[in-house]
């Protein structure tokens, strides 16, 4: 191995860790708030990167059936609660949030798809489709459970990942697809060629990870969510709507997976079951960083990307057991070093 | 009263369909079709699927109906398919799958139950039994990496750089490689791998860049395929870089655009009918196959891949009236006679090439059925 190799493989290796340095946020996130282990986080890449391609090829991304069926069956639930509670004063807010908002998004889809937008305004498109999709899937699937046991909450996050695979294969079919660069500009660095996408992934996951500290360090609802994690008894003492607090951190997790599956669009090709491989690779980063700490979780997920690279290099056929035989060792440390905690001591 | 006579009303009409049932399963021909529709596979299954709309439902002038299942591309689903089939459907062949892992797994589970299976994918060479029992429609690996092998010896290729499939498709192609380019004076310089889900493939890439091969054989399929090649053309390699035939598909293209400009495949000649010699003997069959597919489906939507699901109904349509003259559908007489007539099925011409069986040659295509495509502004073209 040169030192040429030994750059290219370190700055793929970057790319990589940092759009699992994103995932390891976004799970970190979710789980501190709602203690779901959400497997479906890698479904908001494929559906984003996807919607994106078939967008540039001129077709209605798929997403918006699965945005407004989702959209009426939230819906639908919420108003049958409203109805039982005898609070149907909460009606139009929830037509506002689980049929409005999807419509208008997918009507933003359908008018922009044959328009060949440029890739930017693609990308917000995107993201209002998948965007809206995190505190659907919550409602649906997760809030009905929010006081069940974290194992009870993992297999419904099982489900919610087959269900999500399984309508992106009708929807997007069996193909991968590929969307273009935002720029297909690359500058010469040394001996190194970096491409202009691959700036825009590592800078982007900086923006963010500033963003996420400024929501949690200045805000309202950003303290609220944090108050969540650290103890949600607490926090509905104080007056923090817990619900509102799951809704919030799925928000954030389509938001950041929806990100990243339109910055790894055009590195890679995307298929419909590609995203739980990516989210298993952040979740692994998270793990390195403990499942605690946000700073260590992105560090965690970046030195995973780093060995990805090398080992791809090194022992190609053996690269995925490299990866995830890290745990272990890992694990094996952790257990040795902290204190048997009970699950749930808070409930 | 009124209850009993429900229940003697209910039994009755079970008994209607029982016998129903039963006098429909000795009538007609049953085939099992194990695909991975889903799972990784399925953008290769899929098509294989679609064949079946257009497929006669008649075999030897007997009606025939394909009981189709999923196996979600995992080799012990399409094993447990293929004993589903046997057991509960008393199929009279069974066929699958799209992926190989899974094509072998149904084998074993042919040899055990005695009845006769196509492979629809190449699959590696077996013994015993299970090489008795099946049959493989497409062509051998060898067979076709040997076209790719006369081309690079045209370029004056030295040496090979490989990269592939971490599963058994990618051993094949390497296999072949390995025992091909030896005997025409190249070396093989690399054997990296790839998954197919692989989001990158710099560190495999640059590996084989620095090794510096005349050209490289990649042993993916379908649009994985693409990846390699994509990262080789960005990291500035400039030799000829070679597929197989498990790439050819639009999503190829689709997936690699303008960096596979130039990549070299072999394939059945159902890719290019329009450009065949007009005596070329496979060109009306794949032709005729082309056209009512891309009619159906779109299109641009011409794979390998459906004309192998059609080629193998041919074998089995010119098997069956030999072995309907031994035993009737749905014995186990049946199924040893289908395939004792399958090994004698001869000059049978199908959308990839013309089958000649017999008992030491389960697959019988020839140079025949192979030709050499290239990707020309944006399409599979046959390589002049």
């Amino acid at each position: 191995m040169t030192f040429d190799i030994a750059l290219w493989l370190t700055q793929d290796g970057i790319t990589n860790g940092a759009i699992y340095a994103l995932l390891a946020l976004a799970l970190l996130l979710v789980f501190a708030v709602t203690r779901v282990i959400f497997v479906p986080q890698g479904e908001f890449i494929s559906y984003a990167a996807l919607s994106m391609a078939m967008m540039q090829l001129g077709q209605t991304p798929g997403t918006v059936w699965v945005l407004v069926g989702g959209g009426l069956l939230a819906a639908g639930l919420d108003a049958a609660k409203a109805w039982r509670e005898n609070a149907l004063r909460r009606l139009p807010r929830i037509a506002a949030m689980y049929i409005v908002v999807p419509i208008v998004m997918s009507m933003i889809a359908v008018w922009a798809a044959p328009q060949q937008l440029t890739p930017w305004l693609q990308a917000l498109v995107v993201l209002g489709l998948v965007v809206p999709l995190g505190p659907i899937l919550y409602r649906i699937a997760f809030q009905p459970l929010a006081n069940a046991s974290v194992i009870v909450l993992f297999v419904a996050a099982m489900a919610a990942h087959y269900v999500l695979t399984g309508l992106g294969l009708v929807i997007f079919g069996g193909e991968g697809l590929r969307a273009n660069a935002f720029s297909d500009a690359s500058f010469d660095v040394g001996v190194l060629n970096v491409g202009a996408q691959s700036i825009v992934v590592i800078v982007t996951t900086i923006v963010v990870m500033v963003a996420l500290w400024l929501f949690f360090d200045r805000t309202l609802y950003g303290k609220a969510l944090r108050a969540t994690a650290i103890n949600r008894v607490g926090a509905r003492l104080v007056g923090v709507r817990t619900e509102l607090s799951g809704t919030l951190s799925f928000l954030l997790a389509a938001l950041i997976g929806g990100l990243s599956g339109v910055l790894i669009a055009p590195i890679t090709t995307i298929y419909y079951d590609t995203g739980l491989m990516i989210g298993l690779k952040g979740f692994v980063g998270a793990i390195l960083g403990g499942m605690a700490s946000y700073p260590l979780a992105a560090l965690g997920a970046l030195g995973l990307g780093l060995l990805e690279s090398f080992s791809s290099f090194w022992a190609s056929a053996l690269k995925e057991s490299i990866v995830f035989t890290i745990i272990i060792p890992v694990l094996l440390w952790r257990s040795l070093m902290s204190r048997h905690h009970v699950e749930d001591e808070e409930e | 009263m009124k209850r009993s006579t429900t229940h003697v009303l209910a039994f009755a009409a079970a008994a209607a369909f029982a016998a129903a049932a039963a006098t429909a399963a000795h009538a007609e021909i049953r085939i099992g079709v194990s695909l991975g529709t889903t799972g990784p596979g399925s953008s290769l299954g899929i098509p294989y699927k679609n064949a079946f709309q257009l497929i006669p439902k008649t075999l030897g002038g007997e009606p025939v109906t394909y009981v189709i299942l999923d196996d979600e591309s995992k080799p012990d689903n399409a094993a447990k398919n293929a004993r589903k089939f046997v057991t509960e459907d008393k199929v009279d062949a069974i066929m699958g799958s799209n992926g190989v892992p899974s094509a072998v797994a149904m084998t074993q589970v042919a040899a055990e139950t005695k009845t006769p299976m196509i492979a629809l994918t190449p699959i590696p060479p077996l013994d015993g039994d299970r090489a008795q029992w099946t049959f493989v429609v497409p062509q051998t690996t060898e067979l076709m990496m040997s076209a790719v092998v006369e081309d690079m010896k045209k370029k004056n290729v030295k040496t090979v750089g490989y990269i592939g499939f971490s599963d058994t498709w990618g051993d094949l192609v390497y296999n072949a490689m390995q025992k091909l380019a030896p005997e025409a004076g190249m070396k093989v310089v690399t054997n990296e791998r790839y998954a197919r889900a692989d989001t990158s493939v710099t560190g495999q890439v640059l590996k084989v860049i620095a090794a510096k091969p005349d050209a490289v054989v990649v042993g993916g399929s379908g649009s994985p395929a693409a990846t390699p090649h994509v990262a080789l053309r960005e990291r500035g390699y400039k030799g000829p870089i070679y597929h197989n035939h498990g790439t050819v598909n639009l999503a190829f293209i689709q997936n690699g655009k303008k960096a596979v400009e130039g990549a070299i495949a072999p394939t059945g000649a159902l890719i290019v009918p329009e450009d065949l010699p007009a005596e070329y003997p496979t060109r009306p069959v794949s032709l005729e196959f082309t056209q009512s597919y891309e009619k159906t489906f779109g299109p641009d939507t011409r794979n390998a891949f459906a004309g192998y699901s059609y080629d193998a109904t041919l074998l089995l349509d010119a098997a069956v009236p030999e072995a309907l003259k031994k035993a009737k559908p749905g014995t186990p007489e049946f199924r040893a006679a289908l395939r004792d007539a399958l090994e004698h099925v001869k000059n049978v011409v199908g959308t990839h090439g013309v089958y000649n069986l017999s008992a030491d040659n389960h697959n019988g295509l020839d140079e025949r059925a192979r030709v050499l495509v290239e990707v020309k502004d944006g399409e599979w073209k046959l390589m002049k």
